[in-house]
């Protein structure tokens, strides 16, 4: 498994489970590392069950919600699945006030989505 | 823009790449716990400062190691202003589009000034629109530092 600067990565089952290793992802060169690296493991390693776990982030800027779009979208036309979970509630509120809430699939915590899928 | 007796302003001038801004951030966000501003205004004058220098940067300096972008903080009890200015050519504000319209909602992109807008009591932007002017109301107690500090210019 390749060693990513920007992710932390295990599998439960046939769910690629990803934590952040940045607690803040801000910086917009940061961020297009970062997007390079969670399309990788769609689009290279063929990864079609993606639990985001947002645990340990304390921020993010609208950059990153950005990446996380273009990720949902590449998963999909690969006929897979993204859920993402430990959102804390300010970071939540940015999804929900530019209605990201509705495009993604948010839930609570790690057990609750790798039960969803 | 509200008047204000200021307890603590500083100004910077920060180079037009990516992170430039990450101290200054960190300066201002530090003051704010000083002066025992709650964790959700601090996310939320954080959240918008990013937003802001993110624009200049990238947007209205667009990368151009010749060009800065010029910050100035003030705070007063019970107040938070951050105006913020690029060196770029200006942009009409009234013609970015709404990031939550259905045909807008998968754009990678065009969803700081609305961030900006919700996260702070007000948001003004010059006529050019190269500088935009933000104010956070302190929402509740934390009790501020009253009488302290006379005005530092940096």
């Amino acid at each position: 498994m390749p060693e990513y600067r920007h992710l932390l990565i295990h599998e439960v089952g046939d769910v690629t489970v990803v934590h952040f290793r940045d607690s803040r992802i801000t910086e917009d060169l940061s961020i297009q590392e970062l997007g390079q690296e969670l399309f990788q493991l769609v689009e290279v390693e063929k990864r079609n069950k993606l639990a985001l776990n947002f645990a340990g982030v304390d921020f993010l800027s609208s950059s990153a919600l950005g990446k996380l779009i273009t990720l949902e979208k590449k998963i999909k036309a690969h006929n897979g699945q993204m859920k993402l979970c430990n959102i804390r509630p300010q970071i939540h509120e940015v999804f929900v006030i530019t209605k990201l809430n509705r495009l993604f699939d948010i839930r609570k915590d790690e057990a609750d989505t790798l039960a969803a899928f | 823009m509200v008047d204000q007796q200021w307890t603590w302003q500083h100004m910077y001038l920060i180079p037009s790449r990516s992170g430039a801004g990450r101290e200054v951030q960190q300066e201002i966000l530090y003051e704010l716990k000083r002066q025992r501003w709650v964790p959700r205004d601090i996310f939320a004058i954080h959240l918008a400062m990013e937003e802001a220098l993110a624009n200049a940067i990238k947007h209205g300096n667009r990368y151009n190691a010749n060009k800065s972008v010029r910050v100035r903080c003030l705070m007063s009890p019970e107040l938070v202003r951050i105006e913020v200015a690029d060196e770029g050519v200006g942009f009409n504000v009234s013609q970015v589009p709404n990031p939550t319209d259905p045909d807008r909602i998968e754009a990678p992109s065009g969803r700081g000034i609305m961030l900006m807008r919700s996260f702070m009591s007000r948001v003004e932007f010059n006529a050019l629109g190269n500088q935009v002017t933000m104010e956070k109301e302190r929402s509740e107690a934390g009790e501020p530092l009253l009488g302290e500090g006379a005005v530092q210019e940096n």
